[in-house]
């Protein structure tokens, strides 16, 4: 199931297309189901018929038509978005870093772009969206940019431990200034809400700034994959096999910037999807990025529109915040992943 | 480089630099006595110390910045202490209690404590030690044992990893119990997980100087122990060191000093990793010298963070926590950089 050990296994090089196609149709069922699920659900009950007729016949007098069309449905979207851009972007720089526990939240990235929209609520509090998209992508560039860096002046590279730590502490650092300046400019009540994670306040209008974007994403992603799967076979094959390497690694860091950058400024720091679902989905598709990207980002989408249908049930009428759902499935994942701990670990 | 650990020269060396941080540690206690959002010259401090001051000097000096500081020395040396210990016993360093999660066990307890009893201010303040003792006990036999692997004993590898975890999912529900507080509740928690050393009154130096008293004197017997456990775990066994229950005896201690350190300063990272760092650098591997040395320089940190945190923005006081991981952090990054392995 790790790509790390070139070659050597027969059965780590295995693909299973077929795999991969039942996962993708059946992912997109899923997701479709979870959409119409999360619309239904929530303080008001709705039907999957008033569903239906607030799309085909929408009656603006009607509040339940109201409710779906300007809170639930673009809610809903932005979860299955959200959920498949931080998926593409772990499964990304798992690729890239040869690296099995790299995920945008882990190695700080998250924490760089809240540390930039911080930075934006208070000093350029009446900002429209559109711009602070583009803040949020220099921030998770800043995160990417430390990381890297890191990476790239110690003396043997960073094997997973430092780089787990490079990460935690470069997100303390970041979000240590972050509280501070939320100190001062007294909008810690704010933060919170925010960077707890929630996609309760989304907005078609924000839906509409962030999609380009993260489709865009996705799609760059998966004209780069074959570049990945001979990246993640090492660095010296792949120069061997006459590709570009610094190239596609530019490209794909830009990548991760933006669905990092996007998903971050509409709900805040969500951690760990970028982390399990490329696992999951490597080991059932096998170790082909041309398959792995599809799948992550179908699954990244199931996994944040299920858990957002979880953070409005489990303590209605109140939301539980999203990043802690994913937290409680992610947590036990890491683990089990330190615990196997393989010798290059 | 001299190979005899126990030489002479090192000895006095030591003895010398451990004079001179104990008297930086003094000119730092004064000058932070001088500096503050109200300051008072150094002269007039001595008048007031004498029992010749006006009220409101006597006021800002007895009752709001004598204890602050005093507990300032008190979190920076259990903190610091407490990473030495975890370095020693993990053989890596870098080891602490904020890293490995213990810090978010004790912070967990007593943010647990504040939402279920929302008037904390009558709380008793030597509650509040205990209470984070018992979370971060709970921590730390939780990732003690998920990191222990049979037939394999304990990796520092996992038992870093197994922290990380262990920490996030920790903050994870902190985070859930946050956003359940009221704004004046959650300004409270949110500047305490920041490390401010919010329990500055003479109440919560008595709660904490009884753990420093005992914990501090017992690890520093110890340092023996530590030595050998920190150098190879056959040697230290074919000495007749019985392993097992010394790493647990250490680790208890380490726990205990870094809980009730919590418990009054509030999450202050890295003091645990850049105090005994320092200290090595500076005397060598030898527990006897290197730990007075850590405990100083820990004091030191701590206490020039917060004096930074007051004196910079004097309207809202910026957490030592906060300074300290500013300072902090870079030098951990660049010891990720420079050390292998």
């Amino acid at each position: 199931m790790s790509q790390s050990q070139p070659i050597t296994k027969n059965a780590s090089l295995r693909t299973r297309p077929w795999m991969a196609t039942v996962l993708i149709v059946a992912g997109i069922c899923a997701i479709l189901f979870g959409l119409g699920s999360s619309i239904i659900t929530g303080v008001a009950n709705i039907s999957f018929a008033t569903v239906w007729n607030s799309i085909f016949h929408y009656d603006s007098s009607n509040e339940h038509h109201v409710i779906i069309q300007t809170l639930r449905m673009p809610r809903a979207l932005a979860g299955a978005l959200v959920g498949a851009a931080f998926a593409v972007a772990g499964a990304i720089m798992q690729g890239v870093t040869k690296n099995p526990i790299a995920d945008t939240g882990l190695m700080g990235i998250n924490a760089g772009a809240g540390f930039v929209l911080v930075l934006v609520f208070a000093f350029a509090p009446g900002l429209p969206f559109e711009s602070i998209i583009l803040f949020s992508f220099m921030g998770a560039g800043l995160g990417v940019g430390l990381v890297y860096g890191l990476a790239y002046f110690s003396k043997n590279g960073l094997t997973p431990l430092r780089l787990a730590l490079a990460g935690a502490i470069v997100s303390s650092i970041l979000s240590g200034i972050s509280q501070a300046i939320s100190l001062l400019f007294q909008i810690n009540y704010d933060l919170a809400f925010w960077s707890a994670g929630g996609i309760s306040t989304a907005e078609w209008f924000q839906v509409s700034v962030m999609m380009p974007w993260i489709v865009g994403g996705i799609i760059v992603a998966m004209i780069l994959s074959r570049s990945i799967t001979i990246l993640s076979l090492g660095e010296e094959i792949a120069a061997g096999l006459g590709q570009k390497t610094r190239l596609v690694k530019g490209v794909a860091a830009v990548v991760v910037m933006v669905l990092a950058g996007a998903s971050v400024s509409t709900v805040g720091g969500v951690g760990f999807v970028g982390l399990v679902v490329p696992h999951i989905v490597r080991f059932l598709v096998g170790v082909d990025y041309r398959w792995i990207i599809p799948c992550s980002a179908v699954m990244g989408g199931v996994l944040v529109v299920f858990a957002d249908i979880g953070a409005k049930m489990i303590a209605m009428p109140y939301e539980t915040p999203l990043g802690a759902i994913i937290a409680v499935i992610g947590v036990p994942f890491f683990l089990y992943l330190a615990r196997k701990e393989r010798r290059e670990w | 480089m001299d190979i005899d650990l126990f030489s002479e020269k090192r000895k006095s060396r030591s003895v010398r630099l451990i004079l001179l941080f104990a008297v930086l540690l003094l000119v730092g206690f004064v000058l932070s006595l001088n500096t503050g959002p109200y300051s008072i010259g150094p002269f007039e401090v001595l008048q007031t110390l004498l029992g010749e001051g006006s009220k409101k000097q006597n006021l800002v000096l007895f009752e709001l910045r004598l204890p602050r500081m005093v507990i300032a020395v008190m979190v920076g040396a259990g903190l610091a202490v407490s990473g030495a210990i975890l370095q020693g016993i993990s053989r890596n360093g870098l080891s602490d209690p904020g890293i490995l999660g213990i810090s978010s066990g004790a912070g967990l307890a007593v943010l647990l404590f504040v939402s279920l009893y929302p008037a904390t201010n009558m709380a008793p303040p030597f509650l509040m030690p205990f209470l984070a003792l018992i979370g971060a006990t709970a921590t730390a036999t939780i990732i003690y044992m998920l990191a222990y692997k049979k037939g394999h004993g304990i990796s520092p590898t996992r038992l870093l990893l197994t922290g990380i975890a262990v920490g996030a999912g920790l903050s994870a529900i902190s985070i859930i119990l946050t956003l359940q507080l009221n704004p004046r509740n959650l300004e409270f928690v949110v500047t305490w997980q920041m490390g401010s050393l919010w329990g500055s009154n003479w109440k919560f130096v008595l709660a904490l100087l009884p753990w420093m008293v005992v914990l501090l004197p017992y690890v520093y017997r110890k340092a023996n122990v530590l030595n050998l456990l920190s150098m190879n775990e056959q040697i230290a066994a074919s000495l007749g060191v019985s392993l097992q229950r010394e790493r647990l005896a250490l680790m208890a201690g380490a726990v205990g000093l870094a809980a009730s350190s919590v418990a009054t300063g509030g999450g202050i990272g890295f003091i645990g990793l850049l105090g005994p760092h320092i200290a090595r650098r500076l005397v060598g591997p030898q527990h006897q010298y290197m730990l007075p040395i850590t405990a100083l320089v820990g004091s030191l940190l701590v206490l020039a963070g917060d004096t930074l945190g007051r004196s910079i923005m004097p309207a809202t006081e910026v957490p030592a926590g906060i300074v300290i991981s500013l300072i902090g952090g870079p030098y951990f990054l660049y010891l990720l950089i420079r050390t292998k392995g």
